[in-house]
């Protein structure tokens, strides 16, 4: 592993759809600062406060060498932090759950839009597998069956443990089990006993779906929003007959990963906590070239633009503005 | 009489030899629809049945495409799946969208009896001469040939080039000058002259590059558009791109009995359409020690999903990932791109660990 700066330190960001976990790490991977908060739509705003709020909890002396991004808005975040590199979320979360956990040989992942598997051997993946076309069994449906039966999402595990008889909840989709939850209600069951039948919902979902044909081996390692439902940990411990290991810093394991890989390119790009300042603005435009309509988007920088994505075609790149000033509006 | 305005929905380049084939085997004119874009997608799904699949969707916005640029006469063709029922469905919804034009189901041809065709050509242009249009057959069969070759060298080597776009220049230029042949052996001296010029690009290829087998079924494999261009997207993170499906290969030199005798260690009988070629090319990538497998499938494609349970025995039997995608009507490339990224990642690192531990894997090319 690249080490040239020894008393350096990396910056690792993880932009999912629903949180922005952050962690600065040092030469050895410890993690020196972490933090986490809602992104609420506005992933620029939350980087900007996620960095100033580690920046004040880290020694200032110590210099960030490079940074490393990953989660949906990797693309964005990794133009304004002027990263080294921008992962994808597979990736990442296996490198940071590897470094934790060597030993670990399959990564159960549920965060807020997605899910997915991850196995590994000797640290290295050897297959994965992510949800597609439907986000059953994520933590966003969890969330919306939470407001339905009128309990907070967070109280949902310490609710489903408490039931003896978890009734069953048809798991195949996210619509069925919808109907299926309203009706056993209707029937009367049980909160508890819902509650704790659609943490196993979720668990038969995932292993018929996410990990359909994978061999789950042990160590487990369960991480994502949803690991922190004690409910769906224990609907998965019996679903495999396994310990399911959750490390109490599972949610910054994307992060993690990030500033690793961002440590392994080598690279210097120093990153100084005053971005907090620099104006940041993303415009879309929809380019007209052809009845694709591809919606481009550019970020600038103080007015000028960094960075510009989505277009399908070259023609697409003309269409962005240079600066802020052509786009005819205003920061 | 006027000329019949004849066209066919996209597949890949394959308007290039279609539109020959009408132009001068059956003297009609030929309307290439534009390119499919979104709207294509858009005026498909919103017409078709929900349940069929994007291929049904994407070939009647195509149609539709295809009548507003003047097209008159539309063409379907038969096919192993629900394919041989697309063209009933597609005249039915077309007319009752109140559109003027004929229609000419080729499924009732069969493409082991290649004279069936002549037929079914008769009906399009009952002035037709068959003599033109069986010297024109062999120019049009020898073209798609040269176009699949061709087309073959670019998947396996444009992630490569040193200068970015100029493998597609020489690609869009081939496809312009390949209808001026007017025998078999212009068509082959035009492409050997392209041909020429595509090897001169530079490459750099490292020593053991990624290689990567794309497999799935026949609409989807072969239409970059259905398929979110994920051969591009896989030759850009640095993968060879080995693609057996196209029509020379399934056409022209193949034998599905010699393939089921391949495969017999997985499949019992034949499981439809593609599904076997599928399996096929599977194990043929495993056994070449490939680095990784794609398929791609509309979704709801029933043999390419019954395939998907032995692909992964394959999988298993020679620890070989594969990748399964089924696409639908979403537009969005994101959710792709990151498997895909994952996916060669993924690819990479096995590569690494095999050689620290000494383990190469067989074949080079």
């Amino acid at each position: 592993m690249t080490d040239r700066t020894p008393d350096g330190a990396w910056l690792g960001i993880d932009v999912g759809s629903i949180s922005t976990k952050g962690v600065i790490t040092d030469a050895e991977q410890n993690i020196l600062a972490e933090d986490y908060l809602w992104t609420e739509g506005s992933p620029i705003n939350a980087v900007k406060a996620l960095v100033a709020r580690m920046g004040d909890r880290t020694d200032a002396g110590r210099r960030i060498a490079a940074v490393g991004v990953t989660g949906s808005a990797r693309r964005l975040v990794g133009a304004i932090t002027d990263a080294v590199i921008v992962k994808n979320e597979i990736t990442a979360h296996a490198v940071g759950a590897t470094a934790r956990r060597k030993d670990v040989r399959t990564i159960i992942e549920i965060g807020g839009q997605d899910s997915k598997i991850i196995l590994v051997n000797n640290g290295l993946v050897t297959d994965y597998a992510m949800n597609t076309l439907c986000a059953a069994g994520t933590g966003a449906f969890l969330s919306a069956q939470a407001g339905r039966l009128g309990v907070a999402v967070e109280d949902f595990g310490a609710i489903a443990v408490t039931s003896a008889r978890p009734t069953p909840i048809a798991a195949r989709c996210t619509v069925f089990a919808e109907s299926d939850l309203v009706h056993k209600a209707q029937m009367g069951h049980s909160k508890e006993d819902i509650i704790a039948g659609l943490c196993k919902a979720i668990v038969a979902n995932y292993l018929n779906n996410v990990a359909k044909g994978k061999r789950i081996e042990a160590p487990v390692v369960f991480q994502g929003g949803v690991s922190k439902n004690i409910g769906v940990v224990r609907a998965f411990e019996d679903a495999l007959g396994l310990p399911v290991i959750v490390d109490e810093n599972g949610h910054l394991m994307g992060a993690l990963g990030a500033a690793i890989l961002a440590q392994r390119t080598g690279k210097e790009q120093p990153f100084r906590f005053s971005f907090t300042d620099v104006d940041f603005v993303t415009r879309g435009r929809n380019c007209a070239g052809c009845a694709n309509a591809c919606e481009i988007v550019s970020v600038y920088r103080d007015g000028v633009r960094i960075d510009a994505w989505g277009n399908r075609c070259e023609k697409g790149a003309s269409v962005a503005c240079a600066t802020l000033e052509e786009t005819g509006t205003s920061a | 009489m006027k000329k019949r305005r004849v066209s066919f929905p996209h597949l890949g380049n394959y308007c290039v030899p279609i539109a020959y084939l009408m132009r001068r085997g059956l003297g009609t004119d030929y309307v290439t629809p534009p390119p499919m874009t979104k709207r294509t997608l858009e005026l498909g799904a919103r017409y078709s049945p929900d349940f069929s699949c994007a291929p049904f969707k994407l070939n009647l916005g195509c149609y539709i495409e295809a009548l507003e640029a003047g097209a008159d006469t539309l063409i379907q063709t038969g096919g192993a799946c629900r394919l041989g029922y697309f063209g009933e469905l597609h005249e039915q919804i077309l007319r009752d969208l109140g559109y003027a034009f004929d229609f000419f189901d080729l499924a009732r041809a069969s493409y082991g009896k290649p004279l069936t065709f002549l037929g079914e050509f008769k009906k399009i242009n009952p002035r037709l001469s068959a003599r033109r249009v069986l010297s024109t057959l062999p120019i049009v069969l020898k073209m798609v040939e040269c176009i699949d070759a061709f087309e073959d060298y670019l998947r396996k080597n444009v992630g490569f080039e040193t200068e970015p776009g100029a493998m597609d220049r020489i690609h869009i230029q081939y496809l312009e000058a390949i209808p001026s042949a007017k025998s078999r052996r212009d068509a082959a001296s035009i492409t050997e002259g392209f041909m020429e010029r595509m090897r001169a690009v530079p490459v750099r290829m490292p020593a053991r590059p990624l290689r990567v087998g794309v497999i799935g079924d026949y609409y989807t494999i072969m239409d970059p558009f259905s398929n979110h261009r994920i051969e591009r997207a896989l030759a850009r993170r640095g993968a060879v791109v080995d693609r057996w499906m196209n029509i020379s290969n399934t056409l022209l030199h193949n034998r599905a009995d010699a393939v089921m005798d391949r495969i017999r260690p997985y499949v019992k009988y034949n499981i439809g359409a593609t599904g076997i070629y599928t399996i096929d090319r599977a194990l043929a990538c495993a056994e070449a020690g490939y680095d990784g497998i794609v398929q791609v499938k509309a979704f709801g494609c029933t043999p390419e999903t019954d395939a998907v349970p032995i692909l992964r025995n394959i999988g298993a039997d020679y620890d070989i990932p594969i990748l399964c995608f089924s696409f639908d009507t979403q537009v969005g490339d994101e959710g792709i791109d990151t498997r895909i990224e994952a996916f060669c990642d993924m690819m990479e690192m096995r590569k690494e660990a095999a050689v620290e531990r000494g383990i190469e894997r067989k074949g080079t090319g």
